[in-house]
């Protein structure tokens, strides 16, 4: 009888029992990252063990390294907050040395790479470590309460930006780390999510196949931080792939002007030309992203903040060169 | 055969890191111990020295790295001074925590606020709490030798516990004397492979390397640092023991000059006890009884030694180029420790000088000494005592 081959490996390194919240993207996108990585490296060296991870402070370092246990198996380190990428870039020069093949891993999270491990991380990028730097994007810090980062969305409500008389929550539009990734000029950076898994780990499998640094900035729910329904994470993700919010693109050795965007389904209509993306008519308004999430709950009230969202959005999808509308609901 | 070169002690130090073979460096350039990895990068340009450099964006990331690759298994190794070190204060913490023997060269050198580039010591007195070993040269040979010792030390199994060696901005970094380069076979020897028992990041043995712990554990964590450290004070005797033997040159936790029947001892470290030798010269001459105690090994404090020390003494006039604000210096509170429960006990004194690369003269050092002489007279006298201050420009 033909026994069908599972879409992917059943080998695991991010074991259960780690701590993490019930129902958190983060957790799933670090089992997925971790999978793929292995896939990749029995393809490239025939070991798919040959990788090790570091990973900066935050969420997903606290839920799965509490001495004396550990959540982790492969070889793991943790460091300090903002030195994921120079601590891997120490990892891969001794493995470079001592001839042992395989791949780095650093992992951060918005925090620790969007803001505090920014110069690390570029340092890492720019002097061309053997190392894929996974950013997992959920938005705000979560380890430490929900604090906003440069990463959190516009109107996004965290323990900084709470709205009130004088505030809309989140007042500055997101920081797309993966930009400034990609003007590194290195020969992978993509955005990913836990909402297109199958996607997420494709691009996991080509940033650890590629020689020299990459980057993949996932997006992943929190139900904590986002204050969402526990069993939504994925269905969140994917609406906001589907409404315009979460862009997914590759790009390829820096040519940032030959950006690959990737249609985002749900109905949206895309105009391509030249085999390009240039133009996405979606279908499905931003509302139906953001009415699922506790943290927006406060724009339903003041809907003209969310036409300033969505000219953010469209401004950011006009950096990457593609001209986007955005519907608004149905009344 | 050892060669003999006249060198700076930044090439010292850079000698003394291509005689040990790290495999991995990652350094950042500050004054005075920029040389440090200039002269790192000319070895392995050269292919003299076969390691990864990794010219890291900032110290905060090559003391990152240096852990990232200890961690991995290699004997690493890195430069700094003042700022430099400063900014790698939260990862020094880590290093030791994690028992990573990581060597670090450090030019001493003031810290800022104001910006001076000069020397003291505040900047590795700063990082005393760290867990680190700290090692003090008195001459550009001593800091070659420190660093080879230091290694030897770090990587011992009963200590595992990162070390740095201080070489005194400017009055050493960049003044050239006559160095013996020792032979790579004896290095070899005396350092061997480092072998970690540990710290691994082999996917054939996965190990979690820096977890979160409880209060349940962390406190145990932080004892193991303490044990480690109270360890390194039998295993430094022992390098100094094997380093004599092998290369010809001995070193003690604390180095006497003149001490037998001296009634004011002055304590100092670095480069400082080597004016200070002179100045004892000159004043036995007259007949003052005086001697020099030098620390050469600064941590683990060499508690032992300092109230053997002690015994010797009426007077101990400790000369620091450091400040430990509303105390005195680093040194002062040590030394109070140290013997503050012995039934007899000298005076002890404490003067702060040479701060930021002020020279220290001998007209300092007869300030010093008249105020240590009525302490020996049984005059009252201030505990610490800021010497050659320029109070008219105050
Ligand atoms: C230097 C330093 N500053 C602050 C902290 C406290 N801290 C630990 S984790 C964290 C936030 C982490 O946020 P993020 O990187 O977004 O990861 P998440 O917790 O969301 O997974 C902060 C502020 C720290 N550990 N180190
Ligand atoms: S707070 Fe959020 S990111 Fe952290 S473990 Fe819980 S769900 Fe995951």
């Amino acid at each position: 009888m033909a026994v069908r081959k599972p879409p992917i490996t059943t080998r695991e390194y991010w074991a259960p029992g780690h701590a993490a919240c019930a129902g958190c993207g983060c957790a799933t996108a670090l089992r997925l990252a971790t999978k793929a990585f292995s896939e990749a490296m029995e393809e490239k060296y025939g070991d798919p063990n040959a990788f090790a991870i570091a990973q900066a402070t935050g969420c997903m370092e606290v839920v799965s390294a509490v001495f004396p246990y550990t959540a982790w198996k492969a070889p793991w380190l943790h460091v300090a907050f903002e030195n994921a990428a120079a601590a891997a870039s120490g990892v891969e020069a001794a493995w470079k040395k001592v001839g042992r093949k395989g791949k780095i891993l650093a992992i951060g999270g918005d925090g620790g790479t969007a803001d505090i491990g920014m110069q690390a991380l570029s340092g890492m990028l720019e002097r061309w470590h053997n190392v894929v730097y996974l950013m997992y994007d959920n938005e705000a810090y979560m380890n430490t309460g929900i604090q906003r980062s440069s990463s959190t969305p516009y109107g996004a409500w965290t323990t900084t930006s709470p709205p009130g008389k004088y505030s809309i929550g989140e007042d500055k539009p997101k920081k797309w780390v993966a930009l400034i990734a990609a003007a590194h000029q290195v020969p992978y950076v993509a955005t990913a999510s836990i909402g297109n898994p199958f996607d997420f780990v494709k691009k996991m499998k080509k940033a650890a196949k590629v020689d020299g640094p990459a980057f993949v900035q996932v997006q992943c729910t929190c139900p904590t931080g986002w204050k969402s329904p526990l069993e939504k994470g994925v269905e969140i993700a994917r609406l906001a792939i589907e409404t315009g919010v979460w862009p997914l693109f590759e790009i390829e050795n820096g040519d940032i002007w030959n950006i690959k965007i990737q249609a985002p389904g749900g109905g949206a209509k895309v105009k391509r030309e030249g085999g390009r993306v240039v133009a996405i008519e979606f279908k499905k308004p931003i509302e139906e992203y953001l009415k699922l999430q506790g943290r927006f709950k406060h724009l339903f009230k003041q809907p003209e903040a969310i036409d300033v969202m969505r000219e953010q959005i469209k401004a950011m999808w006009r950096t990457i060169g593609v001209e986007v509308t955005l519907p608004k609901p149905e009344e | 055969m050892p060669i003999r070169k006249v060198m700076k002690a930044n090439e010292a130090a850079a000698w003394a890191a291509k005689l040990a073979k790290p495999k991995v460096i990652a350094a950042f350039p500050i004054t005075p111990s920029t040389l440090v990895p200039e002269k790192i990068s000319e070895f392995v340009a050269d292919g003299e020295l076969d390691a990864e450099f990794i010219k890291v964006e900032s110290e905060h990331s090559a003391i990152s790295a240096c852990v990232g690759a200890s961690a991995a298994g290699v004997r690493t190794f890195t430069a700094t001074a003042s700022q430099g070190l400063a900014l790698m204060h939260e990862i020094l913490f880590i290093a030791a925590g994690m028992r990573l023997p990581i060597v670090i060269a450090v030019g001493n050198r003031a810290l800022s606020a104001p910006i001076n580039i000069w020397n003291d010591w505040q900047d590795t007195i700063s990082e005393r709490d760290t867990g680190w070993l700290q090692f003090y040269a008195e001459n550009n040979q001593e800091a070659l030798d420190l660093i080879l010792i230091a290694y030897k030390v770090a990587e011992n199994e009963k200590v595992l516990l990162p070390a740095m060696v201080g070489f005194d901005a400017f009055i050493l970094t960049h003044t050239v004397e006559p160095v013996e380069i020792p032979d790579q076979e004896l290095v070899d020897e005396f350092l061997g492979e480092y072998e970690p028992k540990y710290a691994y990041l082999d996917p054939a043995r996965p190990v979690t390397q820096g977890t979160l712990a409880f209060p349940a554990h962390y406190m145990e964590a932080r004892y193991t640092v303490w044990e480690a450290n109270e360890n390194a004070r039998k295993v430094i005797d022992e390098a100094f023991a094997e380093f004599e033997k092998k290369f010809g040159r001995k070193y003690q936790k604390i180095e006497e000059y003149r001490t037998d029947d001296a009634e004011i001892i002055f304590v100092t470290m670095g480069s400082l006890a080597g004016t200070v030798k002179e100045y004892v010269d000159h004043l036995r001459e007259q007949g003052i009884k005086v001697g020099v105690a030098k620390m050469t090994v600064y941590r683990p404090f060499p508690i032992e030694e300092v109230r053997a020390l002690a015994k010797k003494a009426k007077v101990l006039a400790l000369l620091e180029k450091n400040v430990t604000f509303s105390v005195g210096g680093a040194l002062f509170q040590d030394f109070s420790r140290a013997l503050i429960n012995e039934s007899e006990k000298p005076k002890i004194v404490d003067f702060i000088l040479g701060l930021g690369g002020r020279d220290v003269t001998f007209k300092d050092l007869d300030e010093a000494l008249a105020i240590a002489q009525k302490a020996l007279n049984g005059e009252a006298v201030d505990e610490v005592n800021w010497i050659g201050l320029r109070k008219e420009i105050l």
